[in-house]
C-alpha cells in the first residue's frame, strides 16, 4: 500500500514515486524483503516505546525517583521497568495468555477475549480497507456501524424465528442497514461529486442521533423503560457460541473469517475488485478502458458499508445482546486505524483487527491490575498508524536503507 | 546581453543568445526541450551545467524572484493564475503594494493594470475574475504581470497553443507593440506559420539540441523539416494496401470542449478494411478529441461514428470496446496503464470480464498468467516477471504492453494516438510492424500521429487536421512540404500545387529585423 | 481588436451558448419555502396546540424590565404562517421573473419560521421560552465552533486539509484547564490552549509536508492521539490530584459599559468572558485580512495555485506551514472555551465532535469567515433550542433538532444549498 491514498483530489499529484511499495501479490517472503513488514514492526515498537514513556511520566512513583535519579540511579531505572514492565505485561496477560489465572481456562481465555474483540474491527475495517483501496475514503465506518447494529438488533428482538435463520435475517438486516448508509455517500459522490470524506462523518452523528432517537421510541426498543436502550435480543437471534461459556466467542469471529476470504477474492481474484482497484488506482485509465467510474464508486461504498453493517450486527447480535445508544463504541474509528495498519490488505487487516482487538481486551486488565488507563491503547494505536502512513520516517529512526525499486524510467 | 546554456538532462549543450528589443522564436516540436530550458531561465529549475549571462555578466538564480529581480518575465504555457483572484490581486501577488497593516493597496493594483492595459490597448478590467476571462484576456493578464514587474525580457512558452487564431493574431499584434516598446521576446512554439509572422530570428531545437539557426524568410516547409528532422527515416516494409469495404464511417462529426470551444469541427472521413489512415497535423488542433470521441470518452455534439453499419454514437465505452474497437490512448501513463497494477494487470485492463480472462465473476488468473507469457513472446517485451508493477518497465516496454493487450483479440478498427510518442528507435520500430501487420489483417486502422515520419512510415492514406477541421485526405505519396503547408492551415490543392512550383512570395508578414539589433544599447541598463 | 476576444468561439458554440443563456428557474428554494411555508401553516396554525405559549426576554437584574410576552399558540401560529405563506409566494413570483433573492430574505424565513415553532411547542404544557437564556446558550454553544471553523478555514484556504480540529479544541481545553489550575489564574489557561492547538497542528503538518502523508488520515489519527493522551493524562496525573492539575477556573464576564445594557442581544452579546471577546476580533480580522491583506492573498494563492505562487517567489509549504500554526492556535483558543470559558474542569474527551461540527460549519460557510460564523451560529442555535425544547418538554425530540446541521452540511456539499466550492489544491502536497 502506498501512503498516499488520494480520492480527495483526483488530480492529486501522484504519491511519492520513491515510497511507492509494490502492493502486489499476497506474497509473503517479497513483502517482507520490501520492508513493507519490518516498518510495521518497527512502528508497533516505537509505539509502545512512546505509550512507556507516557506511562513512565504519569506515574508518581517513577517522578518521584527520577528527581532522585542522582543519588540512586538505579532506583530510577528498576521504578521505571517496573512500572511500565507492569503494564504492558498486564496488557499482554489481557491480552493473550495470563499465566497467573488459576484454571487453563482463565488462561487461556484472554486469547479469545481478543478474538472478540476484533471481530467488529476486523469486519469494518475490511469495509473501510476496500474503500481505500477503491480510492475512496470511508470515513464512516461509525454510522455504518451502528445502523448495521440498530437494523440486525431491531430484527433481533421483533421478530420471532428459529435459531440460526433468524440470526442470519438478522445480520442481514445489519449488511443492508450498513450498505444504505453508505450507499448514500456513495451516489451523492457519484451523482454530485460530493466529497465522501465530509458526507460520511455527517452521516456517523446523523446515525448516532437516529439510534438515539429511536431508543426513546418505545414501538422501536419493545420496552417500557424510561432506560434508552431496547428489549434483549431472541436467543434465536444471538450468534451462537463457538466454545462453552465462560467464552464469549461466538460464530461472528467465523463471519469475519469467512468476509476476510470474501474480500480478498473480490479484491485478487473477482473481475468487480479489479474495477475497484483500477478506479483507485488510476480512475482516467479505468474510464479509457470502459469501466464506469459513477458505477464503480456507488458500488465500492455499498459493498464497504455491507461490511461494516455485518460488524456492527456482529456486535449487537454476539457481544452485546441488546441495543444501547454506545452499541458502536469507537468501532468505527477504530476501525480506520486497523484498514491503514493492514494497509488496506484483506490479511493485514485482519491481522490488525485481531491486534487492536488484544489491545482493547488486554486494555482492561492493564486498566484493572496496574491502574494504568485503557486510554493508553489509543495512544499506541495512533502513533503506530502515524508512523506507518510515513515508512521513511520510520527508516531514519532506525537508519534502515531506503529500498531502491527497479524502476528504469517513470 | 547573452545567454549560454551547457549540458543538462533535457538541453545538450544548448547555447542561445537574445539579442534586445527582437523577437527570438524558439522552434521545435513537442519534447524538444523548450519549455524545460526556459524554466531553467527563469528560475525554477536547477540547470547542471552551463551559465546564463545578463549584460555579458553570468548571474545565478535561485528562484523565480530573482529571474523577475533580473528583469525576466515568463508566460507559462499553462498560465499561472489563480482562477478565484481579479486581475488585480493576480497581478498584484508576490510584489503586493501594501498600506497599514499589511493590507493591500488595491487601489495602486488596479492603476497598475489599467496603466498596462490602456499603454497596450488591452482592454482589461482589473476587477474581473480570472476564471471569467476568455484564455486570450487570461494571457494579457500574464503579461501585465510580467510587465508590472519591469520586465526587459519576456518569455511566451506555448502562448499559442490554447488560442483560436483570431486571439493568436491579436498576440502577434501584441508581440509586436512590445517589440516596438523595447522588450525582448522569446516566443516558444512548434507553429511554423506564427513563427514566420512575426519572428526576427528563428533557433530550431529538437532532442535537446540545437538544429539550426533560420531565419524568417524560409519557407514553412524548410523551417517543418528542420523541426521533425530529416535524418533516419523510418521505413518500414509493407506492402500496398489492399483496402476493402469502409467499414468504419465518421460523418459531420463536431465536439465542443467544456469551454464550449469547437474541437473537432465538422469532421467525416471514412477507413476501409486493410488500410491505415494517419491523422496528421500539429498538436491540439483536435486529433486527441477526435481518438478520444470515436472510442467514447466524449460526447460528439453532432455527427455519426458508424462501424460495421452500427451507429456508436451514445454508446458507452464498454459497448464500443466490445463492438471490436482497439484503442491505444495518446497519454500513455494517465490512460493507457495503471501505474501501480502488475504487468499481467495491465495487458488485460479492457478485457477482465471476457473470456478467456473470466468467467462469471472470477478472473481466471492461470488463464491470465498464461496469456501474459504468450504476449510478452510475442510483443518480445523485456521484464523481469509478469506479476511486477509496470511502473518498473522502460516506457517502449510499457507500449507494448498496451500493444499487445489491444491487438491482443479480435478486431474491427484499431485507433492509435501518437503510437510511438518518447519511443527509442527499436520500439518504434516493432510497433510499426504490429501495426502494418493488423491492417494486413484487414483491419482498418486510424493512427493519429504529429511524427510525419511516423505518419509516412504507417499511411496509406494522410488526412492533415488543423484547427478542428480536417484539411484534406491525400496520398501517402505526397511530399513532406506539402503536408507541412497543409498542417498550417493551406487547403490539400492549394498545398499541392505550391509545393509543385516552389515558391516563397507567402512569406511577406516577416519584420525586418536589422534595425533592433542595432538599436539595443541603451534598452539594455 | 481586443474587442473580439470574446467573440473568440466559433458559430456552433456561439448557437449552444445562446440557448444556454436563458437561465433555468431556480426551482430549488421557492419549494423549500413553500413546504416549509406549509407545515408551518398546517402543524403550528391549522392543527396546533390549545394553550399559550410565554417568551421569557427579562431575567433578573436587566436595566430595562421587559414584561414577558404571552401568545396564544395556535393564534401565533396562524399569523406567523400567514406570513411564511405570503413570503413562500413572493420567491415564487421572484423566482419566475428570474430575480434572484435578496440575502435577508432565508433569515427573515427563517427566524419566522423558527418563531412559529417556537409558539407551537411552547403551546399545551403552557411552556415558558426563555428568550435570552436559548440565545445565550446558543452563543455559547458556538463559540468553539467558531474557533474550530476559523482554524479550519485558515488551513485549508492555505492547502492543508485539517481534520484535526476535533484534537486541537481537545488538546486546547485539557492545556487551558491544567495550565489555568496550576497557575491558579484562568487567564494562563487563555495563554496555553493556543500552544496546544498549535502542537497538534506541528504534528499535522510535519507529516502532510514532510512525508505527504495523506492529510485526511494524519487528522483523523491525530484526534485518536489527542483523545488518547488527554484521556490517559486525565485518568492518572489529573484525578490523582484535581486540586493541583484540575480544578475549575473561570474566566469572569466583562460586561462592556452601555452596549451589555440592550435587552435581549446586549445581554448575550456584551456581557461575556474576554474568549468571546477574543473571538469577535478573530472572525472580524479575518475577514478582513484573507481577503484584503498580503498575508491573505499569499494565502489563497498557495491554496488554489501553489505553483503559480511559486513562480511568484512565494515560499509555499513555508507559508502552509505557518498559516497552519496559526490555525492551530485559534483551534486551541477554541479548546479552552469548554474548560476555562466555561468554568469547567477539563473532563474525558469533552470535545464531543464539536471539531466535525466546525469543520461543516467552515464548508457551509463556504470558506468564508462571515458565512462560517452564521453556519456555526445557527449549529448552536439548533443545539441550544434542542436543550431548551428538552427542558420545558415539547413534542419534538431533541435528536432530530440536533441532525439538522448535519443533514444541512450534507444538502450542502451535495450542492443542494449553493456551489461549494473547495479551494483548488487543499489536501494536495506542494512538490516541485
Amino acid at each position: 500500500m502506498t501512503t498516499d491514498i488520494s480520492p480527495a483530489a483526483p488530480s492529486a499529484t501522484p504519491p511519492p514515486s520513491a515510497e511507492a511499495e509494490p502492493d502486489r501479490e499476497p506474497n509473503l517472503l517479497q513483502d517482507i524483503l520490501s520492508g513493507s513488514w519490518l516498518v510495521s514492526v518497527l512502528a508497533i515498537v516505537v509505539a509502545l516505546l512512546l505509550g512507556g514513556v507516557l506511562i513512565a511520566v504519569s506515574n508518581a512513583e517513577v517522578v518521584a525517583a527520577a528527581a532522585n535519579i542522582v543519588a540512586a540511579p538505579g532506583m530510577f531505572f528498576s521504578t521505571l521497568f517496573s512500572t511500565v514492565g507492569e503494564a504492558y505485561s498486564a496488557l499482554f496477560r489481557g491480552a493473550i495468555f495470563d499465566w497467573d489465572a488459576r484454571t487453563t481456562e482463565r488462561a487461556i481465555r484472554p486469547l479469545t477475549e481478543s478474538l472478540v474483540s476484533g471481530t467488529p474491527l476486523i469486519l469494518t475495517g475490511l469495509g473501510i480497507a476496500l474503500a481505500f483501496r477503491s480510492g475512496l475514503f470511508n470515513i464512516g465506518g461509525q454510522g455504518q456501524v451502528i445502523l448495521g447494529a440498530t437494523i440486525a438488533g431491531f430484527l433481533g428482538y421483533a421478530l420471532h424465528l428459529p435459531p440460526v435463520v433468524h440470526m442470519l435475517i438478522a445480520a442481514i438486516g445489519g449488511i443492508i442497514g450498513g450498505a444504505i448508509w453508505a450507499g448514500i455517500a456513495g451516489v451523492l459522490k457519484a451523482r454530485t461529486g460530493a466529497n465522501e470524506v465530509i458526507v460520511t462523518i455527517m452521516l456517523n452523528s446523523i446515525a448516532g442521533y437516529l439510534l438515539g432517537y429511536l431508543l426513546k421510541q418505545s414501538w422501536f426498543t419493545h420496552t417500557d423503560s424510561a432506560n434508552p436502550q431496547s428489549r434483549s435480543l431472541d436467543d434465536s437471534a444471538q450468534m451462537f457460541l463457538l466454545l462453552p461459556s465462560p467464552f464469549r466467542l461466538h460464530f461472528g469471529f467465523i463471519i469475519a473469517i469467512l468476509a476476510t476470504i470474501f474480500v480478498w477474492w473480490l479484491l485478487e481474484r473477482s473481475t468487480i475488485g479489479f474495477e475497484f482497484k483500477a478506479v483507485g488506482a488510476n480512475p482516467h485509465a479505468a474510464r479509457t478502458a470502459g469501466i464506469s467510474v459513477s458505477k464503480v464508486t456507488i458500488l465500492v461504498m455499498i459493498v464497504a458499508g455491507a461490511l461494516a453493517g455485518l460488524g456492527g450486527a456482529a456486535q449487537v447480535l454476539g457481544t452485546e445482546y441488546k441495543l444501547t445508544g454506545g452499541i458502536s463504541g469507537s468501532i468505527g474509528f477504530d476501525a480506520i486505524t486497523v484498514a491503514l495498519l493492514g494497509r488496506s490488505k484483506p490479511l493485514g487487516t485482519f491481522f490488525a483487527g485481531l491486534l487492536f482487538g488484544a489491545f482493547k481486551a488486554g486494555g482492561y486488565l492493564m486498566q484493572s491490575q496496574t491502574g494504568t488507563p485503557i486510554d493508553i491503547v489509543l495512544v499506541v494505536q495512533s502513533v503506530i498508524v502515524l508512523l506507518i502512513a510515513a515508512p521513511p520516517l520510520v527508516r531514519s529512526i532506525f537508519r534502515l536503507p531506503t529500498p531502491v525499486l527497479k524502476r528504469k524510467e517513470a | 546581453m547573452t545567454k549560454v546554456f551547457g549540458s543538462f538532462v533535457a538541453n545538450d549543450h544548448i547555447d542561445l543568445t537574445i539579442e534586445p528589443g527582437e523577437i527570438h522564436a524558439l522552434l521545435g516540436e513537442n519534447g524538444a526541450g523548450k519549455s524545460t530550458m526556459m524554466n531553467v531561465l527563469y528560475g525554477l529549475y536547477d540547470a547542471d551545467g552551463g551559465e546564463i549571462l545578463l549584460d555579458d555578466k553570468p548571474v545565478t538564480f535561485a528562484g523565480p524572484g530573482d529571474a523577475v529581480a533580473a528583469g525576466i518575465g515568463m508566460v507559462h504555457q499553462h498560465f499561472m493564475l489563480v482562477p478565484v483572484f481579479t486581475v488585480a490581486e493576480s497581478v498584484a501577488l508576490g510584489y503586493e503594494p501594501t498600506k497599514s497593516m499589511g493590507l493591500i493597496d488595491l487601489a495602486e493594483a488596479r492603476k497598475k493594470v489599467r496603466e498596462i492595459s490602456a499603454r497596450f490597448n488591452f482592454n482589461i478590467d482589473p476587477d474581473a475574475l480570472i476564471e471569467d476571462l476568455p484564455v486570450g484576456a487570461q494571457q494579457r493578464v500574464e503579461i501585465i504581470k510580467a510587465l508590472s514587474r519591469n520586465a526587459k525580457i519576456l518569455i511566451l512558452d506555448e502562448p499559442t497553443a490554447v488560442l483560436t487564431p483570431q486571439e493568436t493574431d491579436e498576440l502577434i499584434s501584441i508581440m509586436r507593440q512590445l517589440k516596438e516598446q523595447g522588450t525582448s521576446i522569446v516566443f516558444i512554439t512548434h507553429k511554423l506559420r506564427e513563427v514566420r509572422a512575426i519572428a526576427d530570428s528563428i533557433t530550431v531545437i529538437r532532442r535537446g539540441k540545437i538544429t539550426g539557426v533560420a531565419s524568417p524568410d524560409s519557407t514553412e516547409a524548410e523551417l517543418a523539416s528542420q523541426m521533425v528532422g530529416r535524418h533516419v527515416s523510418l521505413t518500414t516494409e509493407k506492402d500496398d494496401a489492399d483496402p476493402g469495404d469502409a467499414t468504419f464511417q465518421v460523418r459531420s462529426l463536431t465536439v465542443v470542449d467544456k469551454a464550449e470551444n469547437v474541437v473537432v469541427d465538422d469532421v467525416s472521413f471514412d477507413v476501409r478494411r486493410g488500410e491505415i489512415l494517419a491523422v496528421a497535423g500539429v498538436q491540439g488542433n483536435g486529433q486527441t478529441e477526435l481518438a478520444e470521441t470515436i472510442i467514447g470518452l466524449t460526447d460528439p455534439r453532432l455527427g455519426s461514428i458508424t462501424l460495421d453499419g452500427k451507429d456508436l454514437v451514445g454508446k458507452s465505452v464498454k459497448d464500443r470496446l466490445g463492438s471490436g474497437i482497439g484503442f491505444v490512448p495518446e497519454d500513455r501513463s494517465t490512460d493507457g496503464i495503471i501505474a501501480d497494477f502488475t504487468i499481467r494487470e495491465n495487458m488485460i485492463l479492457d478485457v477482465y470480464d471476457r473470456p478467456p480472462y473470466a468467467k462469471g465473476l472470477n478472473l481466471k488468473s492461470a488463464v491470465i498468467n498464461d496469456e501474459a507469457k504468450k504476449k510478452v513472446e510475442e510483443f518480445d517485451i523485456r521484464l523481469g516477471s509478469v506479476v511486477d508493477p509496470i511502473a518498473t518497465l522502460s516506457g517502449g516496454n510499457q507500449q507494448k504492453v498496451v500493444l499487445s493487450r489491444e491487438l491482443g483479440r479480435d478486431l474491427r478498427l484499431f485507433i492509435a494516438s501518437q503510437p510511438t510518442r518518447g519511443l527509442d528507435v527499436g520500439s518504434i520500430e516493432f510497433v510499426h510492424k504490429r501495426v502494418i501487420a493488423e491492417r494486413d489483417a484487414g483491419t482498418p486502422c486510424l493512427i493519429v500521429s504529429t511524427e510525419l515520419d511516423e505518419v509516412y512510415g504507417l499511411a496509406d492514406r494522410i488526412a492533415v487536421m488543423y484547427s478542428g477541421r480536417i484539411v484534406g485526405i491525400v496520398g501517402a505519396d505526397t511530399s513532406r512540404e506539402a503536408l507541412g503547408l497543409m498542417m498550417a492551415g493551406v487547403p490539400a490543392d492549394e498545398a499541392l500545387a505550391a509545393t509543385a512550383a516552389p515558391e516563397k512570395s507567402d512569406a511577406a508578414t516577416a519584420a525586418p529585423d536589422d534595425n533592433c539589433a542595432t538599436t539595443s544599447a541603451e534598452e539594455t541598463k | 481588436m481586443s474587442a473580439q476576444n470574446t467573440a473568440a468561439a466559433t458559430p456552433a458554440a456561439k448557437s449552444s451558448a445562446q440557448s444556454k443563456a436563458l437561465t433555468p428557474i431556480a426551482w430549488k428554494f421557492p419549494i423549500t419555502y413553500s413546504i416549509l411555508a406549509l407545515v408551518s401553516l398546517i402543524c403550528f396554525g391549522l392543527i396546533g396546540r390549545d394553550g399559550e405559549t410565554t417568551f421569557r426576554i427579562a431575567t433578573g437584574g436587566d436595566f430595562f424590565a421587559i414584561p414577558d410576552v404571552v401568545v396564544s399558540s395556535t393564534v401565533a401560529g396562524l399569523v406567523l404562517s400567514l406570513i411564511l405563506v405570503i413570503l413562500a409566494a413572493a420567491s415564487i413570483y421572484l423566482a419566475l421573473k428570474r430575480i434572484t433573492l435578496a440575502g435577508w430574505f432565508p433569515m427573515v424565513f427563517g427566524i419566522l419560521f423558527v418563531v412559529s415553532f417556537l409558539a407551537w411547542a411552547g403551546g399545551g404544557s403552557g411552556g415558558v421560552i426563555p428568550l435570552t437564556t436559548l440565545l445565550a446558550g446558543a452563543l455559547a454553544l458556538s463559540v468553539p465552533l467558531i474557533f474550530g471553523a476559523m482554524c479550519g478555514l485558515v488551513g485549508e484556504r492555505s492547502g492543508i486539509i485539517n481534520i484535526a480540529i476535533e484534537g486541537q479544541l481537545l488538546a486546547g481545553a485539557f492545556l487551558a484547564a491544567v495550565v489555568a489550575s496550576v497557575a491558579k489564574n484562568p487567564y494562563a489557561g487563555l495563554l496555553a490552549a493556543p500552544i496546544a492547538g498549535a502542537l497538534v497542528a506541528v504534528v499535522l503538518t510535519f507529516f502532510a509536508v514532510k512525508y505527504w502523508v495523506n492529510q485526511i488520515i494524519i487528522g483523523v489519527v491525530l484526534n485518536v492521539l489527542v483523545v488518547g493522551v488527554t484521556s490517559f493524562l486525565y485518568s492518572t496525573v489529573l484525578t490523582e490530584n484535581p486540586g493541583l492539575w484540575n480544578s475549575r477556573q473561570q474566566l469572569p464576564n466583562l460586561p462592556v459599559p452601555l452596549l451589555s445594557d440592550i435587552p435581549i442581544l446586549g445581554r448575550v452579546l456584551f456581557d461575556q468572558n474576554i474568549l468571546v471577546y477574543i473571538m469577535y476580533v478573530v472572525v472580524i480580522a479575518l475577514q478582513i485580512f484573507v481577503f484584503r491583506s498580503k498575508w491573505g492573498l499569499r494565502m489563497r494563492a498557495v491554496g488554489e495555485h501553489p505553483k503559480a505562487a511559486d513562480t511568484v517567489g512565494i515560499k509555499v509549504n513555508f507559508t502552509r506551514v505557518r498559516n497552519t500554526l496559526m490555525a492551530g492556535a485559534i483551534a486551541g483558543l477554541g479548546g479552552a472555551f469548554f474548560t476555562v470559558g466555561s468554568g469547567l474542569a477539563f473532563g474525558k474527551e469533552m470535545s464531543a465532535g464539536q471539531g466535525y461540527i466546525a469543520l461543516a460549519a467552515m464548508i457551509l460557510g463556504k470558506w468564508n469567515p462571515k458565512g462560517a460564523l452564521l453556519a456555526a451560529l445557527l449549529f448552536g442555535f439548533s443545539k441550544s433550542l434542542g436543550n431548551t425544547l428538552q427542558s420545558i418538554g415539547t413534542p419534538v425530540a431533541n435528536e432530530l433538532l440536533l441532525m439538522l446541521p448535519y443533514i444541512v452540511t450534507v444538502l450542502a456539499v451535495a450542492g443542494f444549498v449553493g456551489r461549494v466550492r473547495p479551494p483548488a489544491a487543499e489536501g494536495v502536497p506542494y512538490v516541485k
